[in-house]
Order: structure tokens, then sequence, then C-alpha cells
């Protein structure tokens, strides 16, 4: 007679109430995996919006271009730097980017824009640019026309075809001024950016720029985001001073943060899910061990060691606890699997504030197997705690009275 | 040979007011193979008595030697070791394992002594055989009357090959018939393995097949009979 067949029996004795504990722990445990599946699903969701929107994986730029934005701040694009980070494994793609300001003017109006040139190619597999193209087309390759944000092209009252006048300094100090024709205007879902965006190529922006073959930023993709720490070690040894590597999280601590302080309101609110869970389990186990008294008793009475019955008694404890998480989990999997093929449509303000931060108003799950094991983690954690009240009664039980039980 | 010493056993229990000495003085040896019961109006002390002997309830002070051990000087672990494998326990509410069949009730036992599972085997099919429960060896205790429940709680003490068995009113739940069977199983059992048995009881047909009669009365043995 093995520890665990005792166990599963004394499990059974009381099928129902068994049944009943498990049950508990097997609604929590679809409720905590459709929580944590929801938030996951929304943080990476979210992430890939904004790598995908605008800031990739990781970018490579001068040190000095993090401190103090300036075109006279930017970064000779070398073959070795390039073959280095193309070279990287889990690197997909990389797109060079040159960005500063300028004031952009249209007959007698002038307004100040940002110019983001751009690899029309390679920023494709970045952020699609061209998918926000409203009207025109998107940019070619060596292409000399731009592409106009939706407000800044209304303010200036400039259609596909016209002509824009880009005006300002440029790369120590020269005059930057020059014609562009108007290729396409470009709706973003973030009104800030509808005010100021003008792309153009890379190219053209650095002859515009008098920065030949520079640029502010090296932007770096990665197949699958689990693969962005090994490529950060390895690029973080490569780049050196005074260039330096940072990933999308050092790029928008602000969101990290935003992440952080939701994740932890998720804990908060899977520990006062998990505690209703362990008092469910503590009170049959309390139960368990009151009727027991006497059978414990005897058996150790006739010559079972403690520690052998405190091991059944805790394996007891944790097998009720295991059991019902496994039923939660496989529970849990259709529903989880079915909201993440379909995303739950947000509707009404909550939709709009996700609109307006340039997000898809739809709350995605994830399923990602963390999801899953760590609501196992968690009740095996839970009743191994609760495991200590058995064990405690098992090496402090006074034979004599419990046999009189 | 003599298979238990007790010296000057005593049992004081103290509640909030008063002491109330259950055990006073007892002195007593058992040979091996014999058959005694222990008997004594309610509150006379022979379950105290005999628990203490059976290493359950540690004595106020005086001695419990079986085998030249006295038993309340071992360890916890040790204690429950010496018991496992010097003595056998039948209690009067048979105290089964209830999820386990007759069968494992019984092997449970030599399971915890480390036997091999032939000799278990071999043993378990013994003693069911002996009790009269050849045929019930797969029940649960459930299925069992409290007759053939304490026959397997008898062949679950003698599993171990104790030096003695303690029973502790062995016969209070079982109707006329079952203690009838009982007792001739155990005197037979006691008759051809020179098994010592020391019963607590109340029940005369116990006193009567008893080859020794030990009487207490508050604590004391006011008398030791032999037949």
């Amino acid at each position: 007679m093995n520890v665990i067949k005792i166990a599963w029996r004394n499990l059974w004795r009381n099928s129902r109430r068994t049944a009943i504990t498990m049950a508990s722990v097997f609604f929590g445990v679809i409720l905590s995996v459709a929580m944590t599946s929801m938030q996951y699903g929304s943080y990476d969701s979210m992430i890939d919006n904004v790598v995908k929107f605008y800031s990739g994986y990781a970018q490579i730029f001068d040190r000095a271009y993090h401190e103090n934005k300036t075109i006279n701040n930017t970064m000779e694009l070398t073959d070795s730097i390039r073959k280095t980070v193309q070279q990287t494994e889990g690197v997909t793609h990389i797109a060079s980017r040159l960005e500063y300001f300028a004031l952009a003017s249209s007959d007698e109006i002038t307004k100040g824009a940002m110019i983001l040139g751009i690899d029309p190619i390679q920023e494709s597999y970045v952020t699609d640019v061209a998918k926000w193209v409203e009207k025109g087309q998107y940019l070619k390759e060596g292409d000399d026309g731009v592409l106009v944000s939706v407000n800044l092209a209304n303010y200036l009252k400039i259609n596909i075809g016209d002509t824009i006048v880009l005006y300002g300094q440029g790369y120590h100090g020269v005059t930057a001024a020059d014609l562009f024709p108007v290729r396409g205007i470009l709706k973003f879902p973030l009104p800030e950016l509808n005010n100021q965006m003008i792309y153009m190529d890379i190219g053209t922006c650095q002859r515009y720029f008098g920065a030949e073959n520079r640029i502010s930023s090296l932007v770096i993709m990665v197949d699958d985001h689990n693969d962005l720490p090994a490529v950060m070690r390895s690029l973080k040894a490569s780049i050196k001073d005074p260039l330096t590597v940072m990933s999308w999280d050092e790029l928008q601590p602000e969101l990290v943060q935003m992440i952080d302080a939701d994740r932890a309101g998720g804990v908060f609110t899977k520990i006062i899910l998990y505690m209703v869970v362990a008092f469910g389990i503590f009170g049959t186990i309390i139960m368990m061990i009151s009727e027991r008294i006497r059978e414990l008793g005897v058996t150790i009475a006739i010559g079972m060691q403690r520690f052998k019955m405190a091991g059944i008694l805790f394996t007891e404890t944790v097998l009720t606890g295991l059991l019902g998480a496994a039923s939660g989990i496989i529970g849990s999997i259709p529903i989880v699997v079915y909201f993440y093929n379909n995303p739950i449509k947000l509707t009404g303000d909550a939709a709009q504030t996700m609109i307006d931060m340039g997000m898809e108003p739809l709350m995605y799950f994830s399923l990602s197997p963390f999801v899953f094991y760590n609501q196992a983690i968690t009740v095996f954690f839970i009743t191994v705690v609760i495991g200590v009240f058995p064990v405690y009664k098992a090496f402090n039980l006074k034979i004599n009275q419990a046999l009189k039980a | 040979m003599k298979v238990i010493e007790i010296k000057d056993l005593v049992k004081i229990y103290n509640s909030s007011e008063v002491q109330v000495k259950a055990v006073n003085g007892i002195n007593l040896d058992f040979e091996e193979g014999e058959f005694a019961a222990v008997v004594g109006p309610s509150g006379s002390g022979k379950t105290t008595f005999l628990n203490m002997v059976g290493g359950l309830d540690r004595p106020t002070s005086g001695e419990v030697i079986v085998g030249g051990t006295n038993i309340w000087e071992l360890k916890s672990r040790k204690l429950i070791d010496f018991r496992l494998r010097n003595i056998g326990f039948v209690f009067q509410a048979y105290n089964l394992i209830p999820v386990l069949t007759a069968r494992e009730n019984v092997e449970f036992i030599m399971h915890l002594q480390g036997r091999d599972k032939h000799e278990r085997n071999q043993r378990v099919n013994e003693l069911l055989t002996a009790v009269g429960l050849g045929e019930r060896m797969e029940s649960r205790p459930s299925k069992l009357s409290g007759g053939q429940q304490q026959r397997v709680a008898v062949a679950r003490a003698l599993a171990s090959k104790p030096k003695f068995i303690l029973a502790d009113e062995p016969t209070a739940n079982l109707d006329s018939k079952s203690t009838e069977n009982l007792l001739d199983m155990m005197e037979k059992l006691n008759k051809e393995e020179n098994i010592t048995f020391i019963f607590s009881t109340h029940d005369a047909r116990v006193v009567k097949k008893a080859r020794r009669v030990i009487t207490l009365d508050d604590g004391k043995v006011t008398s030791d009979e032999k037949k």
C-alpha cells in the first residue's frame, strides 16, 4: 500500500465532499485562467501595437540622440553595423529612419511638421505605414514625393498631386529647403500623428537634411518576442559606444508601468479568488481530519510512523487541489480558445479609448502555456501551505485521546 | 518466560481542581502464552492500564518492560516501531482502515514492517483463513458484519507476529454468536501458537474463557486469580 494509493482511496471515501471541494477549485481556476488569459492577451496586443505602430522591438541609435533628439546626434549607418545586426540570430528585419522637424508650407499657410524618412520596403515589415494611406499611394523606393497626415494636409489645404514646401535646418546647420509632390494622405488612429506627420523615402530625406548616410535610428524586428532577450544580449555585446541598443520596453517605460500596474491589480483580484478557494480546501481538510481522528490514532497505535501518516494526509490535500486545478485547466481550454479566436469586441467609451490609443477595440485572449501552468503552480502552492495543517496534526496527535474520539 | 513486567505503574490525571489516580501502583508480570482478562467496574482503570502496557499512554511513573526493554524509555519513533514489531492491538470498535479491504488491512501492518510481498500474501491467506474469512478477503470493512470486522482486527493484530496481543473490550459490540466465535478463535490461536492475549473486559463470557483474571478497582489490583 503506497502513500498515493491510500491517499487516493481516502479522497473518495466521501466522494460528494471531495467533488464539491474540487468544484470550488475548478471554478476558481477557470475564472483565474480566463482573467489571466485576457490580461496577457491585452498586454500582448498593446505591446504588438506599440512595436508595430512605431518603435519596433528594439532600436539602435547614438547615445547622444537618446538624450537630445537633434539631427546633429544622428548616427552613420555603416555596412559593418548593418551586417552585425542582420547576422544576429533572431533578427528578422531592420529598417533605418531619419527623423527631424521642418516647417511645412503651402501657399500662405505654414505649420511645424515631423519629417520621417523611411525605407519604404523595410518599413512595411515594421509599422506597415501603407495601411494608413487613406488617399493616393504609398512611397516607392527612392521616391521624391511625400506622404502627409490627414489633419496636416487639411490645414495646409493640399491634396494628392499638390506640392508642399519644407523648410528647416539640416545636419550641422545647413539650410534644408525643397519642394515635394504629395503622393498620399495618411490617416492614423492617433490624432496627434494626424496633425504633424510627413513621411518620405530615407534617401530623399537624407539629401534634404544634408545628412548623407545618416540615420536617427535603426529599427529591429524579431520573429517572436520571446527571442528578444537573447537578441538584446547579443546586440548589447556587439554594439559599441557611442551607439546603444534599447528594447521596446526601455523605449516605452510608461507602457511597461501601465502593464505592471494592471498586472498588480490582477494579482490582487487573484489573491482574493484563491483565498476563497484556499479556505474551501482548508475547511474540507479540517473536516476530514476531525472525522478520522480515531482512525489516525489507531493507525499510529498499530505502528505507522507519524511522518508516513503526515505524508498520506499531505498527499490527500495536494491531490484535492491538483485534481481540481487539472479539471479547471482542462475546462478552461475551450473557453480561452474560443475567445482567442473570437476576441471580445468593446463598445462605447471603452472602444473609443482604445481607438484613441491607436489600438483595435478588441479584448484579446492569450493562449500562452504560462496562463495555464501558473494556475497549477498557484493551487499546488496553496495546497502545500494548507497541507502543513494535517502534517502538524499527524505529528501532534495524542493517541490515547484519538482512540477515545 | 516473562513477556511483560510491570513495576509500580501509576497514572495520574490532573483536571482543573482534582487529581485522579487512574492507575495506582500496579505490579504485574505476564508469562508467554497467557490468556488473561483484566476486569473491573467502569472507571477502574482497565483501559488506561492496557494503554500504558501497549505504549499508547505515558504513565506518570513506573515501568513497562517487554522483552527486557522499558518501553517508556524509548523515543517516540522507536516506540512506534516497537509497537509495530512486538504488540498486537484489538480495539472495541474494530477500527479497521475503511478504505482498505480485509486483505489489505491485514497486509498493511506487514507492509509497515517491510516484509516482502510473497511473505505478506502467504501470511494474510493463513490468518484470514484461520479467522474464518478466507472467502471475504476482498471485502471492505463496510461490507462485513461487526463480528467479521473484529476477526479481521484479530488477524491484523497477529499479522505482525507480536509478542502479545492487547484487546480492549473486544466483544463489547458483538452479539452472542459472534462473541462465542471470536473467543473460540482467539483461544485456539493462544493454544496452538502460544500467543499471549490480555483482554480488558466486562463480558462474563470472556472472563469464563480466561485462564487468569486480574481485577482492578480504583486503579489498584484487588485480585489476581489463575485458573
